[in-house]
């Protein structure tokens, strides 16, 4: 290979782009957190709460990485909330039935992933909106967590499942030596550690493999796509599908969080999950959009209600600031991406 | 032995076509098209608008299966089910709306669909290294494989295309209307490129109205006109007036009704307007109860020289006057105001609302004179100040409630114009009026205009369909790349003048 040493606008200027789409999500935390850390001083500065805080993240954050794949083919999906009840559900109503914790995990994370593959079949299929395809799921996978919990909480010994919530994780399990020297800062709920690896893995599934590459290509520009050869609504499906597991996924968390299974939780989380990934950079029409942003987006959100909660401000003072930061992010975004011309 | 030798010698043509036809319904696209294009040669295709040239660019990209006729690639007969075997044989399109990623980088964009994975991830060395290649052969440094597409202009998207086609290792390149989003600049390195394609041994099919370019950067032609090969040959032995000749070939007696027109005062005058889009000099003064024709082939900038006037488009320079005084910042509202109104060139999405009904449709820009005391605007008011526009303009409707969704292509577009008039416009910017017309409607067209006209209205009319504008104008002017050409009496142009001037020939 040659060198690249012309002054081109190579790599070099790729990373240096990336780094600025998401210097906005990151510069609204800092300014989140420094208003926080002035007007709410009991605490909200300190390593607990920060551990709290990432708790917090995770149930929005996991979805978000199935929903950056989603908005960054130029989809959308509403069904997350639903997913994640009906998830919860579906675990629960495992364990009680005397299954272990892990074929349990996995029956939760196979019924968001068929809610997924549900709105990918639609979509593909019937050449349906996925507005409309999702919003029907919302409805439809809500009614059979419902039908499933018999319209109740379903209680359950949760076991371990409990501990990936848990700040004060039961360190046991650890071997000896890594138990002991362990630093404080680093007991971090297991979710918060399952979040962090699932959006590893999935930063590096949408930047080095090929359907990373046919996503962004879909949502980027869906025509052109399918002229070069992308099987677009195989790609489609997988993305719904994926999405949906990671909803799942999302949904046994909640389930540990809460020990039980609760068909009414996590009402309109979709919108939470939406609004992170678009804090975090993505636009709606596709083609754009990072697990970083997305998780950096999570945890803004996440920050906001713990730090209002701590200062005492009302929630409906939260939920107007949320709506004014999705506003504002989208607008800034905007205006950046008018002035390169995509 | 001998024929061996000299079938060696006489190396069969790179792309072949004979006797191609196709027909659409009842219309015939192609009636019998033959071309011969050799290997390294850049070989333009020339032809007026609805010549045929798309048609016969479909068939050699596999979109479109011809109805009868034959195709040769280097010899072997070519008859590509679909556009990707099309690909597989070597030919490659480049459209001129570019197929590319704009999220995406060059590389990935030239690989697209086409990746090496190993368990999913992208092995993108090989393609790397080659994609390097391609653009050194090029000699583009503009960019590299990491750029992302959009961060390029248009003349490096196009070089991203053909750096796709080659690393396709495609033979036949076709490039439709290649330089009509170039600057000059960009115009001058595709030559460059286009060259270097040609001394590898690619065959290039150049399609394009500008004959000017067609003579830098041609070696040979083919002439369509009417769905049918009408001449050939060299371009350097080839005069432009020859080419224009053989292009518009025929002169069709058209109905063009015509009463006696005074135009009166300059109604509308503009000086020196620039745009954003694209329009880069237009000057003109259209003058009351007269027909003022703009001709110009598609690209040449006259649909967005109206937008540009007509504050849709971000104006740059020039001074507008209407009936003597100046009108700054122009806005469409403000325009409608004043009395000026604009047809656009997009009938389905721009000129009417193609669902609802047809009194809507008319009284939509007037519909605040229409309200009532309590300022209601009820249906019974809509269909009452519509009513007289359907025997007016001969609309066939049964009633002005039927949706304009109904109606077909010439009766949508006198609803538009009853839109305007009924808002009360004197002043008329229509763009390619009777485009997607049938005959019958269109002479209905012309006779309204005409009509107007004796009324005194001012009306502009934009057209690529020269017979129509040599018929129905007064004055004509002619616009290209950009730039408006001085407005003459009709009587002064023919149709070899005014395709030299579209086509930036020299007379």
């Amino acid at each position: 290979m040659e060198p690249e040493d012309q002054p081109l606008p190579g790599r070099g200027a790729a990373r240096a782009r990336q780094i600025a789409d998401l210097v906005g999500p990151f510069l609204g935390l800092i300014v989140v957190v420094a208003l926080f850390g002035v007007v709410a001083p009991e605490g909200f500065l300190s390593v607990f709460n920060a551990k709290t805080i990432a708790t917090q993240t995770v149930i929005v954050g996991l979805a978000a990485i199935g929903a950056t794949f989603i908005i960054r083919s130029g989809g959308i999906d509403l069904s997350v909330g639903s997913a994640i009840a009906l998830a919860s559900v579906v675990t629960a109503l495992s364990m009680k039935a005397g299954h272990g914790e892990l074929p349990s995990a996995l029956l939760g994370v196979l019924a968001g992933a068929a809610v997924g593959a549900v709105n990918g079949g639609l979509v593909t299929l019937l050449k349906l909106p996925p507005f409309i395809v999702t919003l029907g799921t919302l409805g439809a996978a809500r009614g059979a967590a419902k039908w499933l919990g018999d319209e109740q909480k379903v209680d359950a010994p949760s076991g371990w499942l409990k501990q990936f919530m848990s700040k004060n994780p039961d360190l046991s399990v650890l071997p000896g030596f890594i138990r002991e020297n362990v630093p404080d800062w680093l007991v971090l709920a297991p979710g918060v550690w399952l979040m962090g690896l699932s959006a590893l893995a999935a930063a590096f599934l949408l930047r080095r493999t090929v359907f990373g590459t046919w996503t962004t290509a879909i949502g980027s520009n869906e025509p052109t796509a399918r002229l070069c050869g992308v099987p677009v609504e195989r790609t489609k499906f997988a993305i719904y599908v994926f999405a949906g597991a990671m909803a799942g996924l999302a949904g046994v968390l909640q389930f540990g969080r809460l020990t039980v299974g609760d068909p009414t939780t996590a009402m309109g989380k979709e919108l939470d999950v939406i609004a992170a990934v678009v804090i975090g950079g993505a636009s709606l029409s596709g083609g754009t959009g990072t697990i970083l942003g997305a998780m950096i987006g999570a945890f803004l959100m996440a920050t906001l209600a713990n730090g209002c909660n701590l200062s005492g401000v009302p929630n409906f003072v939260q939920e107007i600031l949320v709506g004014g930061i999705i506003v504002g992010a989208v607008t800034l975004d905007g205006i950046r991406h008018g002035r390169r011309g995509v | 032995m001998e024929t061996g030798a000299v079938l060696r010698r006489r190396r069969p043509p790179r792309l072949q076509i004979k006797g191609v036809t196709k027909r659409f319904g009842g219309v015939h696209a192609l009636r019998g098209v033959d071309l011969e294009a050799d290997v390294g040669e850049v070989h333009a295709l020339l032809g007026e608008n609805g010549a045929g040239k798309s048609t016969l660019m479909k068939i050699v990209a596999g979109a479109l299966a011809p109805d009868s006729g034959d195709l040769w690639i280097d010899g072997a007969p070519f008859a590509p089910a679909s556009p990707r075997e099309a690909r597989e044989r070597g030919v490659a399109m480049i459209y001129q709306e570019l197929n590319l990623c704009p999220h995406l980088s060059v590389l990935e964009n030239v690989t697209l669909g086409r990746e090496t994975s190993r368990l999913g991830v992208k092995r993108l060395d090989a393609p790397r290294v080659r994609l390097g290649q391609v653009l050194r052969d090029l000699d583009v440094s503009s960019f590299t494989g990491d750029t992302l597409v959009s961060e390029l202009g248009p003349g490096d998207r196009q070089l991203v295309e053909i750096a796709r086609a080659l690393c396709l290792d495609a033979t036949i390149i076709v490039f439709d209307e290649p330089t009509s989003s170039l600057s000059a600049p960009d115009v001058d390195r595709l030559f460059r490129v286009t060259r270097r394609l040609i001394e590898s041994g690619v065959t290039v099919l150049w399609i394009s109205h500008f004959l000017d370019e067609v003579k830098a950067i041609g070696n040979r032609f083919t002439v369509l006109r009417d769905g049918e090969t009408v001449g050939r040959g060299e371009v350097p032995e080839t005069s432009t007036d020859e080419m224009v000749t053989t292009m518009a070939g025929r002169s069709v007696a058209e109905a063009y009704p015509r009463s006696s027109r005074s135009p009166g005062e300059v109604a509308l005058s503009v000086q020196g307007l620039a745009g954003a889009s694209g329009p880069r000099e237009a000057s003109f003064e259209l003058r009351s109860g007269e027909i003022l024709g703009v001709f110009g082939l598609v690209g040449a900038g006259r649909t967005e020289m109206l937008r540009s006037l007509y504050g849709l488009d971000p104006m740059t320079a020039g001074q507008i006057e209407l009936r003597g005084s100046a009108v700054r910042r122009p806005r469409p509202r403000r325009w409608v105001e004043l009395g000026v109104g604009l047809l656009s060139e997009d009938r389905a999405r721009e000129g009417v609302a193609l669902d609802l009904s047809i009194a809507e449709n008319i009284t939509l820009s007037s519909v605040r004179r229409l309200a009532n005391r309590v300022g209601a605007v009820t249906r019974q008011a809509k269909e009452a100040a519509a009513e007289p526009w359907r025997g007016r303009l001969s609309l066939r409707a049964g009633s002005t409630r039927q949706p304009v969704r109904d109606l077909s292509g010439g009766n949508q577009q006198k609803v538009a114009l009853a839109r305007l008039l009924e808002c009360g416009v004197d002043i008329l910017l229509l763009d390619e009026p009777t485009r997607g017309i049938d005959v019958g409607a269109r002479v209905e067209v012309y006779r309204l205009l005409d009509q107007l006209a004796a009324q005194g209205k001012a009306i502009l009319m934009v057209s690529s369909h020269l017979p129509e504008l040599l018929g129905t104008c007064d004055r004509i002017a002619v616009m290209h790349r950009g730039v408006l050409g001085p407005a003459r009496p009709r009587d002064d142009w023919t149709e070899d003048a005014a395709l030299v001037a579209a086509t930036g020939g020299t007379r």
